[in-house]
């Protein structure tokens, strides 16, 4: 019962807490080009504004889809505080991620095409390094279930810290941060417009941006699991880690599909394999 | 139901997203517009975003002369943008044509094809005008929301 409640106030929580994250990214963004940077609340403003605007739907599956994506993120944040099954999640999380591709395949647009191939790509990159995250957190705990893991005793970090530099990756493409904002970058209006989400508006987009939110909730969940035994140490990780995230962005350029599949592939396989070859020697 | 709206008007009044077109300018108002984006004008700290997708766009900025190829063009991104939408004509070229007025292929200014809400003269105007004139867009589509209730 106590799960059931953390769970669904997890579910209320997680796109004001998304929203806010992304405010601060948004201030601290600014303040590392030397700009002030738009109030903390301008996420907020912006999704209402979306919300507000006049609907300009292309065709119906791209209103199912958007829905779809929103219901899939929220079941992630949902099951994650559950305490639920790992791949089960990685599963729901999947199903949104395709949907969302979908809706952009749906239309006529070129730039919403280019968008959804390269969002597809990004989806290739990023899904066996979260598997391998999920398998090698199972060598260590001994199962897949999140609440396992909370009751595991140790932080995960001392015996995986290559993994967690693994799931840096996928967290980079995640939350479309350069050098892999390949997909839908707002500063591509030449290349892309606004890639795979070109042909979304008004209201789809708002919903797209609180799904968006969702995932970013359940990203920073996921490494918030390699310091699951204090508060405080899960706090400090996470700034961190997004700190980190944040200055990556800003000192590097958007770069191609083909040197992202690469050197992910190369520099996250060969992490993961040295981690799990060093799990399986102790 | 109220405090939705509230929060949707607040919302319409601190994030215009601007989609610029240009009609083909010389580029002297381009940079301008460009300017703002710098760290010395800073249009994001009003929630301004300069955005590449009419859908998207709240304000569409039009610098340049309209002529004849191009005024489908800008018909065609103006119907493009979803309600509430306002529209900024810039510079000498898009409030009337400019030197190039005269010319066999020019239509003449911007509101010729499309209703106009704000012009911002200059050749090129400064950045503060553009900024300006964004922040009296915004006051044009606040007083459209209050007439319509």
């Amino acid at each position: 019962m106590g799960k059931l409640l953390l769970a669904t106030l997890a579910v209320f929580l997680a796109p004001i807490v998304g929203g806010l994250i992304a405010g601060i990214d948004r201030k601290i963004t600014a303040r590392l080009q030397s700009r002030f940077g738009p109030p903390i609340l301008q996420p907020f403003y912006d999704v209402f504004k979306l919300l507000g605007k006049a609907p300009m739907i292309m065709n119906p599956w791209q209103v199912l889809t958007v829905w779809v994506y929103l219901l899939s993120s929220m079941l992630t944040v949902f099951l994650f505080f559950m305490g639920s099954d790992l791949l089960l999640i990685f599963f729901v999380m999947t199903i949104g991620a395709v949907f969302f591709v979908m809706g952009a395949l749906s239309t006529q647009s070129p730039y919403a095409q280019v968008g959804a191939q390269r969002e597809l790509i990004t989806m290739l990159t990023y899904e066996p390094l979260i598997i391998l995250v999920f398998v090698s957190i199972a060598m260590v705990t001994g199962s897949f279930k999140v609440s396992e893991v909370f009751a595991y005793g140790k932080p995960l970090l001392y015996q995986l810290p290559l993994m967690f530099i693994v799931l840096g990756y996928a967290l980079t493409i995640k939350l479309r941060k350069s050098p892999f904002d390949i997909s839908a970058c707002h500063h591509a209006h030449q290349e892309l417009v606004r890639g795979v989400l070109t042909e979304y508006s008004g209201p789809q987009l708002a919903i797209i941006e609180i799904a968006h939110w969702y995932d970013v909730v359940f990203v920073l969940g996921l490494c918030a699991l390699f310091w699951a035994t204090s508060a405080p140490g899960m706090i400090i990780l996470l700034v961190v880690t997004y700190f980190a995230e944040l200055v990556i962005d800003n000192v590097t350029a958007r770069m191609t599909w083909k040197w992202m599949l690469q050197s992910v592939w190369c520099w996250g396989l060969a992490l993961s394999v040295l981690n799990l070859l060093w799990l399986y020697a102790g | 139901m109220s405090m939705l709206k509230d929060w949707i008007n607040k919302g319409r009044l601190k994030s215009p997203w601007v989609v610029h077109f240009d009609c083909g300018s010389c580029n002297g108002c381009d940079i301008e517009v460009l300017a703002c984006l710098t760290p010395v004008y800073d249009v994001e700290r009003f929630g301004i975003l300069n955005i590449g997708d009419p859908k998207h766009a709240d304000v569409l900025l039009v610098t340049g002369t309209v002529n004849h190829r191009n005024k489908h063009v800008l018909k065609n991104i103006y119907d493009q943008m979803p309600e509430p939408k306002a529209v900024i004509a810039m510079g000498a070229c898009g409030l009337t044509g400019g030197v190039f007025r005269e010319a066999y292929n020019v239509v003449g200014g911007v509101d010729k094809v499309i209703p106009v809400d704000v012009y911002v003269r200059g050749c090129p105007p400064k950045p503060e005008a553009i900024i300006d004139g964004v922040v009296l867009a915004l006051e044009k589509v606040k007083a459209k929301l209050e007439a319509a209730g």
